[in-house]
């Protein structure tokens, strides 16, 4: 579930003091404050689910991740993804399904940082493809991965309302 | 997909703005690499002046310089002030036949596509990947 995550305005001073950035894997006392970073975006807290991303992913399973931004006292990010194998057909790919940032830490390069990490440790499990899917209204974070170097998949999501 | 001339004039221009932001680009500059004439150029460039994307410096070393930002600015807001991308087919209003319907559907599917491709690529991203082409080349 990727959140809206850059702003219109423009980039605050990056002269501003702020703590350093630091990024490591999700720890049980960090799920409080990511599930409020997901609410916030979302306006919806879905504690069940988190708990349950933490238990898949945050334990770091063979191909699994869930981290997190730190700066100071404050998670101020987070992100989540894993490497899967053949899964529409596609040799192992690294999958990001989940990333978010606090509003007031946002256009500080919280989500680039988190990227960058999930990126690196796609590569050391050999991986040389990372994926996402994003709505098609949501431009913002549409935008962010984007300014991120990638670009439209060989893939096409399709779906029937069967309801 | 195709975009009008115009569009593309526009596109390339803002391109060529934004990746030197600081400077007055003259409209015999960008005409000539463009490869247009300076009269065709400027009318493109009166738009994107209108829009706020770039400003005009005048006098004898007049031209424009870029207004925008370029990390917020989309390929869709340049393209949207030139032609209505995916704009219903006027046809789709006065539909009677399922099959017309049908294959309305399946285009405003691509349609839909390319606004979000567009409404999400930023000038400061065309940027990079312009970068990264040129590191390959």
């Amino acid at each position: 579930m990727h959140q809206e995550m850059p702003r219109l305005s423009r980039r605050r001073n990056a002269a501003t003091a702020r703590p350093a950035l630091r990024v490591r894997s999700a720890l049980p006392g960090d799920l409080a404050q990511v599930i409020a970073i997901d609410a916030r975006a979302t306006g919806l807290p879905k504690p069940e689910y988190w708990a349950g991303i933490l238990r898949r992913y945050g334990r770091g399973g063979a191909r699994r991740r869930f981290l997190v931004g730190e700066a100071g006292a404050r998670i101020v990010g987070y992100i989540v993804g894993e490497v899967r194998d053949w899964e529409f057909g596609s040799p192992p790919c690294g999958w990001v399904f989940g990333i978010g940032v606090l509003p007031d830490e946002r256009e500080a390069g919280v989500a680039t940082r988190l990227l960058e990490a999930m990126t690196a440790d796609f590569r050391r499990q050999g991986v040389t493809t990372m994926r996402t899917l994003i709505a098609r209204d949501n431009r913002l974070v549409l935008s962010f991965f984007r300014s991120q170097g990638m670009m439209a998949a060989p893939v096409i999501p399709l779906e029937k309302d069967v309801g | 997909m195709r975009l009008q001339k115009n569009t593309l004039l526009a596109l390339y221009s803002a391109l060529e703005f934004a990746a030197q932001p600081q400077r007055q680009l003259s409209v015999a500059g960008i005409a000539a690499s463009l490869r247009v004439s300076p009269h065709h150029l400027a009318k493109v460039l009166r738009t994107l002046g209108r829009a706020g994307l770039v400003d005009s410096v005048r006098g004898a070393r007049g031209g424009y310089r870029f207004a925008g930002n370029a990390r917020r600015v989309t390929l869709m807001d340049v393209i949207a002030l030139f032609e209505d991308i995916g704009a219903p087919p006027l046809r789709a209003r006065r539909s009677r036949r399922a099959a017309e319907q049908a294959l309305d559907e399946v285009l405003a599917e691509i349609d839909d596509t390319a606004r979000a491709t567009f409404g999400s690529v930023t000038l400061d991203t065309m940027l990079k990947l312009i970068e990264r082409r040129n590191g390959r080349d």
